[in-house]
């Protein structure tokens, strides 16, 4: 069970958060301007990286914001927690996103 | 009571001032305080204790500790029985029972060792191969097979013992009380860390306790020293009789405190049987010793056949002798040790036969010295005896392993084998952790961690004590030393005779001996294909029984990696998982049992509901009415009083538990234009609208009425089962993709009681309710809502409807709900109010065509489906409306609402039944839709359903056909609105 640091409350186990899935898909502005195939893409396709991944979590049950966290998919090793709308830190090695 | 023939005068760690009385099998028989049953049984001379699992074979004690394969019982009887309990692991208490599993009638006389006289009939992977014919044949024998193979029977009672759950947080977690985890703990402790020491047994000691005190590589008193030091330092927990069996991810790991298990029935009843810690720990030192292996040949699963190490144990820590004539076979020094302390107590050592061509060390010339026979480049090649061990064959072997002389038989009642020693990596293996082969010890080692975790003393491969102890200090205290190379141990490694290959096909020479895999089974796998470990454990078992083939897993994949020509490593080992050792279902459920299981929600008004007697239903968390049965009543008498009674009169049900969501924030209408795919900018204070939300793929989310309170406040509300759901789901988008929008959401489902007046007479049992609410059609039509009093409590009154009638829905603050709702059934308008439930609600509105979440919707339906196009705005975006233009949601292909009545008007389809185009003609037939709602209407008179079916509307007016188990029902296609399709009685 991951040990998960949200931003707002301090180390929590997982058991009391929700993971969001893939972080970093920004829904399109105009979803009438996209073909099937682009708006495909926004809503069913995520990567699935082996290594470093970012994702969205949510304390659902502590303070119930959602964060970002940067997670290795092997180790588990929570690399970056980051809040909603904070830069990412930049690491060109990011598989996710 | 048996004398104990088999207990020494003197020694031991029991108590001899405190015997114990037991039974196994049915006989009464005596041991000390500080016995297992195993030590127990040895000392009465109890040998034969259980069947194995497959040949039904006579089976022994094998080990002392966990590892044990063969010694499984049954613990007691009735609802505190536990099945498959290894023996070396139970600590006799008075009183206790036990019996042998997997054998009848009795473990002496077994009807299943038939089995065994026609083994050849059963190889490897002989139920895949034999039982799955005919089609579905194996559903059939399954049962049989359990049967026969047996292991125990689990209780089928409640279980009257408690069990609890315990979180435990600490800088440093040393598994394993042996000398090197004493030693990490009493470094760690001492450094002032918060410590917790596991360890399985009921005395820290570890490997000590096994050996004779001159041999132990301590000074006099150490372990019992240090551990009053570790007793005295408040940093430092010591759990004894706690097994760690998981070790999961960022250092958690689970482990399992035996509470008072060791007192059988006469334990205080304060205190829970078993405990399941879970902890999560800065730093794991893993501390868990070593596992020793045993030989693989002929016939080495009598009884009396026994691991070297196991008989030390016996000796030294029980003063037990497991037989009086040994014959001790071994691939390394450690089986020579254990030979002289058997020897200096009192058995007669045979001969000592080691597979090695030249064995030499302190240990081998020290049972030279003794004048022990040593036969060096020997095998033991067979045994002989039924129930217990007789002799073994003897002769000599070549390099190869093969044999290469005469064979000699020995006289023997026990056969010490030692196979060399398995590091129990498996807590390292769960963590994530690589192991490497180590070919001088034949064993996989602990390499590199993938988490803040150290390993210490003889799981390195670390074989003596002063070793362990220092590794054990360095892995305590700060964990960056790294440990002792294992090929400095002072111990010459073994060498690689793990598997003597003689006679193979022949008799059986047991490699997995709880799951009867022998080493023929491996090779006959590997030549079948099954070459990957992982595919020969699954098709042979091996390594899949309740000791997860602690012993023998390792000769398994030496065996196969010497069938296909290889090296252990390239074979590689199975992956470890979680649990090192079972856990009960007990502890794993803690006090999440029975009302704790799960929270209930029950209404303001539940109380009445109850003293109605109320039939309940359990919608998420809550429970709501189902319906209420009169006297007499059936459910569909019930639900068939109360339908009418709503069409006729006017009914009244609780429906608090509907989600409801309070809106707030400058840009609500702005937030809900895009959740729900109406619009909403037109709807003004006083008014309220059904809305309906999808998700981004289109498909219906969820669906419910939100109404306008004031400027910048909006009162949504949800159905029952998917209000948290919802909530999250808006929270989501709103911090994540709109934290521009000023919007604030508040759960306020609990705060208020609800409840909905529906019939033809509502409004005149509410007028008599209300005194400052106008309640005339024009000045509150349809789809308003006002606030007052009502029944002289704070109201606020919503006029919607889900059953097609006249209905009011009416929210009061929640300690007001019971005071509302008997004011409403006590008052005097000249109309009966009718309390109806779910059932009947779901008839209602399924004779208006209403769809249901969760009832017409399942995750793949989209409004189109619905035939909801109405919904749909034109002139803006919303969630999901991207999705609907999709040409696969478009396609003809797609299922959609349509309504079904049955030839018989009689015949209620069973909701789920498909429905065919044609009369059904065997399989495969041509499926065009399902089932979604079915019931039988009172109103109507008659069955009506509501299904999903390719081409909806269109088949309208066409019969279609619904295969049931008992003949097919004709049914025809027709408008979901079965009743009152104009909508004229809603607004009457």
């Amino acid at each position: 069970m991951l040990l998960i640091p949200c931003p707002w409350c301090g180390h929590r186990d997982e058991s009391e958060f929700t993971c969001g899935g893939e972080a970093h898909i920004q829904r399109p502005p105009d979803p009438a301007a996209l073909d099937d195939a682009e708006w495909a893409d926004y809503v069913f396709m995520r990567t699935n990286p082996k290594g470093r991944h970012r994702e969205r979590w949510c304390h659902s049950h502590g303070c119930g914001r959602w964060f970002n966290v940067e997670r290795h998919t092997v180790t588990h090793d929570i690399v970056a927690v980051y809040r909603m709308g904070e830069t990412p830190p930049d690491d060109g090695d990011v598989d996710g996103s | 009571m048996t004398s104990q023939p088999f207990r020494l005068p003197d020694g031991g760690a029991i108590d001899r001032a405190r015997p114990v009385s037991f039974s196994f099998n049915g006989e009464l028989l005596t041991g000390f305080s500080g016995d297992t049953l195993a030590s127990a049984l040895l000392a009465n001379g109890v040998h034969l204790v259980g069947r194995s699992f497959k040949y039904h074979r006579p089976r022994g004690i094998l080990s002392a500790g966990t590892e044990e394969p063969n010694a499984l019982v049954q613990l007691e009887s009735g609802n505190r029985s536990v099945p498959n309990l290894k023996a070396t692991r139970i600590e006799l208490y008075e009183g206790l029972t036990a019996t042998s599993v997997n054998c009848w009638p009795s473990v002496r006389f077994d009807a299943g060792a038939v089995i065994d006289v026609a083994h050849r009939l059963v190889p490897a992977g002989f139920y895949y191969k034999t039982f799955m014919w005919p089609h579905g044949g194996w559903h059939f024998y399954e049962r049989a097979i359990r049967r026969m193979a047996g292991m125990g029977r689990a209780p089928t009672g409640r279980d009257p013992d408690r069990y609890e759950r315990m979180n435990a947080h600490c800088d440093v977690l040393v598994v394993g009380a042996g000398p090197a985890g004493m030693a990490a703990a009493q470094a760690a402790g001492r450094d002032g860390a918060r410590v917790i020491l596991a360890d399985e047994r009921s005395q820290p000691g570890g490997s000590l306790l096994n050996m004779a005190a001159n041999e132990s590589g301590t000074e006099p008193g150490w372990s019992s020293g240090v551990t009053a030091e570790l007793e005295s330092m408040k940093n430092v927990r010591v759990l004894s009789r706690t097994t760690v069996t998981g070790y999961f991810d960022h250092n958690f790991l689970i482990a399992l405190e035996q509470v008072t298990d060791h007192l059988g029935p006469d334990a205080p009843a304060r205190l829970p049987r078993q405990r399941l810690w879970r902890i999560r720990a800065g730093r794991v030192v893993l501390a868990t010793g070593a596992l020793e292996r045993p030989l693989v040949f002929a016939n080495n699963d009598r009884p009396g056949v026994m691991l070297a190490g196991a008989a030390r144990a016996y000796v030294n820590r029980f003063a037990v002798l497991p037989g009086r004539r040994a014959v001790v076979v071994t691939n390394n020094d450690s089986a020579y040790e254990a030979a002289l302390e058997l020897h200096v107590r009192g058995v007669a050592v045979a001969a000592i036969v080691d597979h090695r061509g030249r064995p030499d060390g302190r240990a081998v010339r020290g049972a030279e010295e003794a004048g022990l026979e040593v036969m060096p480049g020997h095998a033991v090649v067979d045994t002989n005896g039924r129930r217990r061990v007789r002799a073994a064959a003897v002769a000599r072997i070549d390099g190869d392993g093969a044999i290469a002389g005469p064979t000699r038989t020995l006289a023997c009642d026990l056969i010490l084998m030692s196979g060399g020693w398995s590091p129990a990596a498996h807590l390292f293996s769960q963590s994530g952790g690589r192991l490497r082969y180590h070919a001088a010890l034949e064993a996989f080692l602990p390499d590199h961690p993938r988490q803040s975790v150290r390993c210490a003393g003889a799981i390195n491969g670390a074989a003596d004590t002063t070793a362990c102890m220092r590794e054990g200090r360095s892995a305590g205290l700060d964990g960056s030393a790294a440990p002792e190379a294992a090929s400095a141990s002072p111990t010459p490694p073994a060498q690689r005779q793990v598997f003597a290959r003689h006679r193979a096909g022949e008799a059986r020479a047991f490699v997995d001996f709880q799951n009867d895999v022998t080493a023929a089974d491996i090779t006959l796998a590997a030549r079948e294909g099954y070459e990957s470990v992982e595919h020969l454990k699954r098709y042979t078992t091996l390594g899949m029984g309740t000791d997860q083939g602690k012993t023998g897993n390792v000769p398994g994949l030496a065996i196969l990696a010497g069938t296909l020509g290889e090296a252990v490593p390239a074979v590689g080992t199975t992956t470890f998982r979680p649990p090192y050792e079972p856990v009960t279902f007990g502890a794993i459920a803690g006090r999440d049992i029975g009302a704790l299981a799960d929270p209930v929600r029950r209404t303001p008004m539940h109380a009445w509901h109850e003293a109605a007697g109320a039939v309940f239903e359990d919608v998420g968390q809550w429970k709501r009415p189902f319906y209420y049965p009169q006297p007499g009543e059936n459910k569909r008498a019930a639900v068939a009083r109360e339908s009418l009674a709503v069409r006729n009169a006017v009914g009244i049900m609780d429906v608090t538990t509907l989600g409801k969501i309070l809106i707030c924030g400058s840009d609500s209408v702005e937030f809900l234009n895009r959740v729900y795919t109406n619009a909403w900018d037109s709807l003004a204070v006083g008014r309220c609208r059904y809305g309906l939300m999808l998700g981004e793929d289109g498909m219906v989310l969820d669906d419910g009425v939100t109404a306008h309170l004031s400027p910048n406040q909006f009162l949504m509300t949800t159905t029952t089962g998917n209000a948290a759901r919802v909530l999250a789901w808006l929270e989501d988008w709103l911090q994540t993709e709109w934290p521009d929008l000023n919007v604030y959401l508040a759960s306020v489902t609990e705060q208020f009681a609800t409840m909905a007046l529906a019939g033809p007479g509502a409004r005149q049992v509410l007028v008599g309710l209300v005194d400052d609410i106008d309640v005339a059609p024009a000045a509150f039509p349809f789809m308003a809502w006002r606030t007052g009093r009502v029944a002289g409590l704070p109201a606020r009154v919503f006029r919607i409807s889900y059953s097609g009638e006249v209905a009011y829905e009416i929210s009061v603050p929640a300690r007001h709900g019971m005071d509302l709702w008997t004011a409403v059934l006590q008052q005097r308008s000249g109309y009966e109010v009718t309390p109806f439930g779910t059932e009947a609600m779901h008839v209602l509105r399924a004779e208006k065509g209403y769809p249901m979440i969760g009832q017409e919707t399942d995750g793949t339906v989209t409004p189109l489906d619905l035939g909801m196009q109405w919904i749909l705005s034109s002139k803006k975006d919303f969630l999901g409306r991207r999705s609907l233009r999709r040409s696969a949601m478009l396609a003809s292909s797609r299922k959609r609402l349509v309504g079904l009545k049955t030839e018989d008007p009689e015949a209620v389809v069973p909701e789920g039944a498909q429905i065919l185009p044609t009369p059904p003609s065997g399989p495969p037939e041509t499926m065009i839709g399902h089932v979604t709602s079915s019931y039988w209407s009172a109103t109507l008179r008659r069955s009506i359903a509501l299904a999903l079916v390719i081409g909806g509307r269109d088949r309208e007016f066409h019969t279609v056909h619904i295969p049931l188990d008992h003949g097919t029902l004709r049914a025809e296609i027709c408008d979901p609105r079965f009743y009152d399709p104009e909508g004229i009685r809603l607004h009457g």
